[in-house]
């Protein structure tokens, strides 16, 4: 398969995703400059983690106003899958892809440490290798990971099984321990009404081989793989 | 002239940084002290027709200044 | 506005002596104007010109068939790492600017050492860090006085700048060390360390080669940043407000130095550069000097077409700017159209301000006006040298003479446990490196929290190259920085010897062989014969011992006048080292891992010669009796060289499952911490206890024996169908080895022929794990 990974001016994680697809999995993937404006026929697209730009005004405000996030959104109309992962998952939300917002963690300081996801449903295409009530686990890397949305958006998210993702402890239960942002829902991750664009604030790319610690994030990206391979196999819609 | 626009985070959002002010400001003493809300002020200097600027402002307001899911803005140009 | 009249009194605030002075008069062989003045005296600063510690740093081991660049030759040294690969890396003090504005000033000096390190052409890969603060807790729990919220809120603030810079960037703070201590009240220490890795050729030099090349200002404008911090800052040098008097804190940038750092490496792969240095401390004027100095060139320039943030900038503001995230670049001749197309395409501003000259000078023109003129070679090479007069310091002689007459044993050796685990020293320094990204670029193998950190060098560690199909052989590196001060201060020779034996301890425990080191030697004022002896008999020290370990400095940074209205800091001989793990198999952590496993000691139970049988100096001593005295334990560095070899000897059979070394708190602290700093994930610690026997050790004190320091000594365990085996092999390859114990169980029991010690792991873990938090929220 042949993915696109943005690259904003200060994108920092692009270069773990490209090799986790890449060396990792043994896919193609291409580093599509902020500036271009077709993602080159990718099968799918990877928004990374990183600062896009510097992080100023707010987290991905400005980024989703770059020439890609246009491609991006004219991909993503037709059904073309999208996983925005840490900044990534900002900038999806900054550009209306996804509801909701990603606001400061609720104890003011940037977080790095592994945390573990679960996935409640298999039913998207970001999650439907992950075996049910098996727990991911993945490090979080980030000063701005708060899920919020209003309270209509979120019984949305509740009742049409779009939180793909949420922070819980190793009892697999979501705790306000275990939430290590202030999350609503202890929500890690979500995905569109359509069910083809997520975004997540953990790096399944930073935990997919044993020697850092965490091979578990994979199944997120075998997931994607698995419903690309479907869909080539499915004969173009009319 | 300049367009000086106050953002604020909406009162239904978790807003730890207030909270960690006023708490601070109990602290050290400070009565009377309520709610904390920290937002941001932006100055931007413009030139042109008031009317059509106080249009443009309001649109860049609620576009890319702000983001209407967690945060209110309000501006003056003077 | 014309110069003012170059008095003595202002000469004295540029901090050069009258004798300096003549001297400048001389090198000129006329009288300075401000400009002139300015440059020399940040040039023949301590920072810039090592005028004080200069015949002293001689002593320091700088060569080895794997160093490709060398000690003081350039930015940062440069180590063959082997298949076609070379790391560079350096660390440097940010310590006075950190005391002014601790977030600021601790993210400038991240920024400043990621810049050395891809000036050399280098991809910055990790980040550490070493940091020293007062005391932010009090002894005796009463709440906190003004002194210690003073030091939370710099610790605090140090912590948030660091994380801002280096997160931003995308840098992992891999590891790092942070002490707390009276003596830093006031003046903490903030010692910043970059590694970058490259492929031989692509070593970039700091030199203006190529007469007629152009020379390129890259980056920001320049403002009148970090020109109030300096000593130089002169009240009323210009009639101007008085808040531009006043200069600015720099202010880091790091998004701007990421595109400056992806701009310059895509350039540095085109060829079309002659020369990079970054414009560090002194900015424009240590860049341009230094540049044409090493390449025996000269070069000119003029002011007028630098980029300017603030009006009416005088020539002296802007040759002295500390403006961040700037580099000068001079690039061969009718290339500049790819320095152009680069910086555009990165939305990075550029001007060209001069050109390499055949005359050997530096001249420095504004609108066409020089406004100074001076031989580089001179300015850059020839600052005046000092040997400082040293006495050793008065307090040593009560030092020597202390015994544990006085000090009765432990009663209660389970309560000291605990509260050593949670002296904010000792305990995890989770609060920290949590706030820090530590996994960025996928090659974190061993994070923050074990004796030291190891990261995998892989493809996309390397800088942009024009022809990059070469496979990349993955590489695996480990990294420390350690100082315990307290030694130092209480036996600069035999505390530094330990400094270095500790650091190549924590690499062996990883399974490295070093490569190299760098250190940061932060004095207080040198013109104290006392403070210029700890120097010098922690430098002889220091150097003594990175030859034993095979460990040379390639460069470093001197930071004197660390002093505060107390009194001087504790002499702090920071030393970074980095090693190589051979295979990935060889990578070992320090945490126990399975129940059953044997627990073995490397290394003689105590130091039996030693008086204080290793307290002296100890944090026990310290924190449970209050006293900081008594020597240091002995550093015996050929022991010492023979116990890494033989732990590593022994990683390699492919039997220990983990090794931990001893080291503040002793014996029972590493043996805790081997039960309970097992990371799996947020709120869950991977704990596991341990049944220890020390009851053979009835002739050493309780309190020796459990939290004696005494050097050489690593705690290992592996299975135990190949203890008896293990513990042969160790002591045929010389070193003591013998069984403590099994691991298992879900406390932490030592039994030791006065009784018995029991601490339950989730008990200790909280009391380690949570400390800093705690004593950060004032609980």
């Amino acid at each position: 398969m042949n993915f696109a990974v943005l690259q904003f001016p200060a994108s920092n994680c692009d270069q773990d995703a490209v090799h986790v697809l890449r060396n990792v999995l043994g896919h193609s993937a291409r580093l599509v400059w902020h500036k271009d404006t077709s993602l080159g026929g990718a099968d799918a697209v990877i928004v990374p983690g990183g600062f896009s730009y510097g992080d100023y005004l707010r987290t991905g405000a400005i980024a989703r106003f770059s020439p890609v996030m246009q491609a991006v959104q004219a991909f993503a109309a037709h059904g073309g899958l999208v996983l925005g992962i840490c900044n990534g998952f900002q900038i999806l939300c900054e550009a209306g892809l996804l509801p909701g917002a990603l606001i400061r963690n609720r104890s003011l300081q940037f977080r790095c440490e592994h945390i573990f996801l679960r996935a409640p449903t298999p039913d998207s295409p970001f999650t439907n290798r992950i075996p049910a009530g098996q727990l991911l686990r993945v490090p979080i890397a980030h000063g701005e990971g708060c899920y919020f949305a209003d309270d209509t958006t979120l019984g949305q998210l509740r009742a049409q099984n779009r939180i793909l993702w949420q922070y819980v402890d190793a009892a697999g239960q979501p705790t306000d321990a275990a939430n290590p942002n202030g999350s609503l829902d202890n929500i890690a991750g979500i995905c569109n009404e359509r069910r083809n664009v997520a975004g997540l604030m953990p790096h399944p790319e930073r935990a997919a081989e044993g020697l850092l610690g965490s091979a578990d994030g994979r199944l997120i990206f075998e997931s994607l793989l698995h419903e690309l391979t479907a869909r080539a196999a499915r004969p173009p819609a009319a | 002239m300049k367009a000086k626009i106050i953002i604020t985070p909406k009162k239904a959002v978790l807003d730890p940084q207030g909270k960690t002010v006023q708490n601070a400001l109990e602290h050290m003493g400070y009565q009377g002290i309520g709610a904390v809300h920290v937002g941001k002020y932006l100055e931007i200097e413009v030139t042109g027709d008031p009317a059509v600027l106080q249009g443009q402002i309001d649109e860049a307001c609620r576009k890319f200044l702000s983001n209407p899911v967690i945060e209110d803005y309000k501006f003056q140009i003077e | 506005m014309p110069d003012p009249v170059i008095t003595p009194a202002l000469i004295k605030q540029h901090g050069l002596t009258p004798e300096e002075f003549e001297r400048i008069r001389g090198i000129l062989e006329r009288e300075p104007n401000l400009t002139e003045l300015g440059i020399f005296s940040v040039m023949w600063s301590e920072h810039c010109s090592y005028k004080n510690s200069r015949p002293l740093l001689k002593q320091f081991p700088t060569k080895s068939p794997k160093i490709l660049v060398g000690a003081g030759e350039e930015n940062a040294g440069i180590i063959d790492i082997g298949d076609g690969l070379a790391i560079a890396f350096k660390i440097e003090s940010h310590n006075h600017p950190s005391a002014v504005e601790p977030f600021q000033g601790a993210a400038t000096g991240v920024g400043g050492i990621i810049r050395d390190i891809f000036t050399m052409g280098a991809r910055p890969v990790c980040a550490v860090n070493s940091l020293r603060f007062g005391p932010i807790t009090t002894v005796d729990g009463s709440p906190a006085g003004p002194a210690v919220l003073k030091n939370r809120r710099l610790f605090t603030g140090v912590v948030a700048g660091i994380a801002h810079y280096g997160n931003c960037f995308g840098i992992p703070t891999i590891a790092g060390e942070v002490y707390f201590d009276a003596s830093y009240e006031g003046n903490p220490l903030v010692n910043a360390f970059c590694l970058g890795v490259l492929r031989h050729e692509q070593i970039a030099r700091g030199a203006a080669k190529g007469i007629g090349n152009p020379v390129f200002y890259v980056g920001p404008a320049t403002g009148r940043d970090g020109l109030a911090g300096a000593a130089f800052a002169s009240q009323d040098l210009t009639e101007e407000s008085a808040e531009q008097q006043r200069g600015a804190v720099q202010v880091g940038d790091p998004f701007m130095e990421k595109l400056v750092m992806e701009a310059c490496l895509e350039l540095l792969a085109t060829g079309a550069v002659a020369g990079i240095q970054d414009m560090g401390a002194a900015g424009l004027t240590c860049s341009t000097c230094e540049t044409a100095a090493r390449a025996g060139t000269g070069i000119e320039i003029d002011l007028a077409k630098v980029p300017q943030r603030a009006p009416n900038m005088t020539p002296y503001e802007i040759m002295l700017s500390e403006s961040q995230e700037r580099m000068l670049i001079i690039v061969h001749k009718g290339r500049e159209e790819e320095v152009k197309r680069i910086f555009d395409k990165w939305d990075l501003p550029w001007a060209e301000i001069g050109f390499v000259t055949d005359t050997s000078r530096m001249v420095v023109k504004n609108h066409g006006v020089v406004v100074a003129d001076i031989i580089a070679r001179k300015l850059a090479d020839e600052a005046p040298v000092y040997q400082r007069e040293a006495r050793e310091p008065a307090y040593l002689a009560a030092v020597r003479a202390f015994r544990l007459t006085g000090v009765p044993d432990t009663t209660d050796p389970a309560g000291n446990l605990n509260t050593l685990l949670a002296w904010p020293t000792i305990a995890s320094k989770n609060w920290v490196y949590r706030q820090y990204d530590h996994m960025v670029r996928d090659g974190s193998v061993v994070c923050p929290g074990s004796d030291a950190a190891v990261i995998r060098i892989k493809a996309d560690s390397l800088p942009t190259a024009a022809d990059a199909t070469a496979a990349v052989t993955e590489k695996y590196l480990a990294l420390k920085v350690d100082c315990n001060a307290v030694y130092v201060y209480l036996d600069p020779y035999e505390g530094a010897k330990t400094v270095v034996a500790e650091v190549a301890r924590n690499l062996a425990c990883a399974g490295a062989v070093p490569l190299g080191s760098t250190d940061n030697l932060n004095y207080g004022n040198p013109h104290n014969p006392e403070i210029f002896w700890q120097l010098r008999e922690s430098v002889r020290g220091l150097a003594e011992a990175c030859r034993a370990f095979n460990a040379p400095v390639t460069g470093g940074n001197v930071s004197l006048y660390n002093q505060n209205p107390g009194g001087p800091i504790d002499p702090t001989p920071t030393v970074a080292m980095v090693g190589l793990v051979e295979k990935l198999e060889h990578v070992t952590t320090q945490w126990f891992k399975d129940a059953g496993d044997a627990i073995i000691l490397l290394g003689e139970i105590a130091d039996r010669q030693d008086p204080l049988l290793g307290l002296g100096g100890s944090a026990y001593l310290q924190r449970v009796h209050g006293l900081k005295t008594g020597s240091p334990p002995r550093c015996d560095l050929e022991r010492e060289a023979n116990l890494h070899l033989a732990l590593r000897g022994l990683i390699h059979t492919g039997v220990v499952k983990s090794a931990h070394d001893c080291s503040d708190g002793g014996l029972a602290v590493a043996l805790a911490e081997c039960c309970i700093s097992r990371p799996i994930a947020r709120e869950t610690p991977g704990l596991i206890g341990a049944v220890i026997d020390l009851s053979g050790y009835g002739d050493l004190r309780q309190d020796a024996l459990l939290f004696g320091e005494s050097q050489g000594r690593v705690v290992i365990s592996v299975a135990p169908l190949h203890a008896a085996k293990v513990i042969a092999q160790a002591q045929a390859l010389g070193v003591l080895a013998s069984r403590l114990g099994t691991v298992g169980g879900s406390a932490l029991q030592i039994t030791t022929s006065a009784g018995k010690l029991e601490g339950d792991t989730r008990g200790l873990h909280d009391h380690w794990w949570h400390a800093l938090a705690r004593a950060m929220s004032g609980e």
